[in-house]
């Protein structure tokens, strides 16, 4: 007799294949969510919001309601969401180029209101779908279309922490950078993603998991040579751990 | 039902309230701060909830998000404000969701005047976002117009799932009138009414019946499109129009909102002088009553005046479509913050008249 | 039958809440249409600030004329920006403690009142705009002494201790009103 010890999350779609480029860890992050939502019991009672980006391609993968925001919006049209449906859980996913550049007001206000949402904000330092420019947390030196020499300091400032500056404000209850470049560190990034979904559950306010992760195709790098990018490079400027938990 | 004697902005303000609306974000901006200020004070007690956006950006979002679930939802700015709404707007009407919003216009282009003004009329009735989508465009006249509007205004967003453009201007916001305020609708007709958007909002699900609000997508946006315009074109019996003394007029004036009701005050006063002048009046200026200037008798009118606040005209372009060059169409025009004058329109009117 | 007011002082001189106060006693107790329509912007922050009135049998068309019925000017840049607003024959009502320089014009009629001076004798600058109010409606009878009063009353529901400074006020200036009426009878 065989034992079932895995099966996929009913999170995601039964048959959907993803269309997240090898070594994406998208496609990983949505399984983590998936998962948590259903070990909470909580598939038929979220509506997600997705950032502009490649984690827009997600909206025909999730099998719970969402919606789409304009670039940078999430938390905006997340508020909306929340403050007319609070007992529904709500929650964005937003890449750095919507999360900390274009929708750098509509994040640091949802922050600073004490919005009882909660944020997944994957970091890879560049812009994925477009193809590779430059963004807020691009490294210094690294190379984006949009800076073909590199970031240069002078020219385009330093990669922005946001659960730092965040943690600037006084109305967060919870901000802790994760990663998924390790088993166990994919499991500390789904028990974050938990507490962020209990915190928003328990009324406690807003709620953002950093996930810094890798992108092969724009980084020009394959799956395994990006891991160790991300290993040596990106956890050097995005140190991993526990910003504030005021839960 | 007893009149109250309302500012225009907190009139719209209640009229949304009653029918229904109970959300609210928005961003300050002279002459519509009475608005936001209102929603503040009042949504607490109907169990809504307002929101100060960050930014105008921000506020139309969050009525983009709490419109997706079936609330009436609703926000509000002032020319450039708007401006920075256009981007929301026009998410709405890609992802056909049912919001209001309003226009309390001043002057441009740019920051322009604080004061009234229509200088955005191509914006509200042609172009109020990118990808080529119209919406209802309804401007009042008077706060009463403004009220039972605002109160329409709801139905028609649901109805269509579209937005709805209120489009007043500085003096209706600010002005104090007269106004008989509709009936407020009771929690159970709001139930009613947000269970008619079951079928595409999102409120969660059980397993299997998935939603998703796409406001653009991979495929299907040509189907999207044409699904939209067969609804455009559905728009013809909505046209609302006020002709005032066009039987015998050998002057027809053109005009909406705050510039028609001067002009209305300026027939008058041209009457007792024994000028046969009339008006049409498009409330909505979108759809727009091209019929009422096609069925005009024009070997009576010889010419038509058309009065706004907006310089270089506006309106000018619709009332030329309809004329089709039967007639001279001459322009009175006030920008920049000075409000159309009676006297003004009279001089403009015997000018032409005789010509 | 249509008569339309215009209102104009300093910022802070109660403009707005003389305006709102007619308005709002026409509203009241008539049954003719009225509009109340401020002028805003960067003029109420310090330089002058104005409002219309404008009362009528019909449907107010225009909130504001290019010509004035009765003009009131509280200062005197408000007398030099709207002095030929006035029509030929109207009322303009002065506020003669702060406008000194004589008005260049003699197809209009000039009721002045010192309702600065008047409010100060009374305990409290702040009221001459009520004092200014009684003057125009003792002068015009456009309404009522007594709905007015009551106007004025009532929006002081949530401050009853001012009330009796506000009676005051009001009632000194229907009484210049009314004096300076019985004075031009016949003469405009």
């Amino acid at each position: 007799m065989m034992k079932k010890v895995y099966t996929r999350t009913a999170g995601i779609e039964a048959d959907m294949v993803s269309g997240f480029c090898p070594g994406c860890m998208h496609g990983l992050i949505f399984k983590l969510i998936g998962e948590v939502l259903e070990e909470m019991n909580l598939l038929e009672e979220t509506i997600s919001v997705q950032g502009v980006g490649c984690c827009g391609l997600a909206m025909e993968y999730v099998t719970y309601d969402n919606t789409t925001a304009p670039h940078g919006r999430a938390c905006a049209v997340a508020t909306g969401i929340k403050r007319t449906n609070p007992d529904k859980l709500v929650y964005t996913y937003q890449g750095d180029g919507d999360l900390a550049s274009i929708g750098l007001a509509e994040s640091m206000s949802a922050a600073n209101r004490g919005e009882n949402i909660s944020v997944i904000f994957v970091n890879n330092g560049i812009y994925g779908m477009t193809g590779g420019q430059m963004a807020p947390t691009t490294l210094v030196g690294m190379k984006a279309t949009t800076a073909p020499e590199g970031r240069n300091p002078a020219m385009h400032g330093y990669p922005m922490h946001m659960c730092e500056i965040m943690n600037q404000l006084t109305a967060p209850v919870y901000l802790e950078r994760t990663s998924c470049n390790t088993p166990a560190n994919t499991r500390r990034t789904k028990a974050a993603i938990k507490k962020a979904f209990q915190n928003q559950i328990d009324q406690k306010g807003f709620s953002m998991v950093e996930i810094v992760t890798s992108c092969p195709t724009n980084w020009g790098l394959n799956p395994m040579e990006s891991l160790e990018f991300l290993n040596e490079k990106m956890l050097k400027e995005f140190p991993l751990g526990v910003i504030r938990d005021r839960s | 039902m007893a009149k109250k004697f309302m500012k225009g902005c907190e009139a719209i303000a209640e009229a949304a309230v009653r029918s229904g609306c109970r959300f609210f974000a928005g961003y300050p901006i002279t002459p519509q701060n009475e608005i936001p200020e209102y929603f503040a004070r009042r949504m607490p007690e109907v169990g809504g909830s307002f929101v100060q956006g960050e930014s105008e950006i921000a506020s139309i979002n969050m009525v983009y998000g709490a419109a997706q679930t079936g609330v009436r939802s609703m926000t509000s700015s002032s020319s450039c404000g708007i401006s920075l709404k256009s981007e929301g707007v026009s998410f709405c009407a890609s992802a056909r969701i049912p919001i209001v919003y309003c226009n309390v216009a001043r002057g441009g282009p740019g920051i322009g005047a604080i004061q009234p003004a229509q200088q955005d009329y191509m914006q509200a009735t042609k172009a109020s976002g990118n990808g080529g989508f119209r919406m209802i465009v309804l401007a009042p006249a008077t706060v009463q117009e403004a009220v039972d509007m605002t109160y329409e205004a709801f139905d028609l967003a649901q109805r269509d799932r579209n937005p709805v453009l209120i489009l007043a201007d500085g003096v209706l916001g600010t002005i104090m009138e007269p106004v008989e305020l509709p009936p407020m609708r009771s929690d159970e007709e709001l139930r009613k009414l947000r269970e008619e958007t079951k079928d595409w909002a999102l409120r969660g699900h059980k397993a299997g019946e998935k939603k998703l609000i796409l406001p653009g997508g991979w495929q299907g946006q040509e189907d999207r499109c044409k699904a939209n315009a067969a609804m455009y074109d559905t728009w013809e019996k909505d046209i609302q129009v006020e002709e005032f003394l066009t039987e015998d007029a050998r002057v027809v004036i053109a005009a909406y909102g705050v510039s028609a009701r001067v002009a209305k005050s300026a027939i008058r006063l041209l009457r007792k002088e024994g000028y046969q002048v009339g008006m049409i009046r498009p409330k909505t200026v979108s759809p727009f009553p091209y019929q009422s200037f096609d069925k005009l008798d024009y070997g009576r009118v010889k010419a038509i005046l058309d009065v706004e606040m907006s310089i270089p005209a506006q309106l000018v372009y619709d009332v030329e479509l309809g004329v089709k060059g039967r007639c001279k169409v001459h322009t009175c025009l006030r920008s920049g913050g000075e409000i159309m004058g009676r006297e003004y329109i009279v001089n403009a009117v015997k000018e032409i008249y005789n010509v | 039958m249509e008569r339309n007011l215009m209102a104009a002082g300093f910022g802070g001189q109660g403009v707005m809440m003389m305006g709102k106060l007619l308005a709002y006693s026409t509203f009241s107790a008539t049954d003719k249409n009225v509009t109340f329509f401020p002028s805003y912007g960067a003029e109420q922050r310090g330089g002058t600030a104005n409002c219309y009135v404008v009362i009528s049998d019909n449907e107010v068309g225009a909130p504001l004329g290019d010509v004035m019925d009765d003009l009131i000017v509280m200062n005197e840049a408000s007398l030099n920006k709207f002095l030929y607003k006035v029509k030929p024959g109207g009322l303009l009502f002065i506020n003669s403690s702060i406008v000194k320089k004589p008005v260049e014009r003699d197809d209009i009629t000039v009721i002045p009142a010192p309702v600065t001076e008047l409010a100060m004798e009374l305990g409290n600058a702040k009221v001459l705009n009520v004092i200014m109010l009684g003057v125009y409606v003792g002068y015009t009878e456009v309404l009522p002494e007594e709905v007015v009063y009551e106007t004025v009353k009532g929006q002081l529901a949530k401050k009853p201790k001012l009330i009796p400074l506000n009676e005051k006020a009001f009632r000194l200036g229907t009484k210049i009103g009314q004096e300076a009426r019985k004075d031009r009878k016949g003469l405009v």
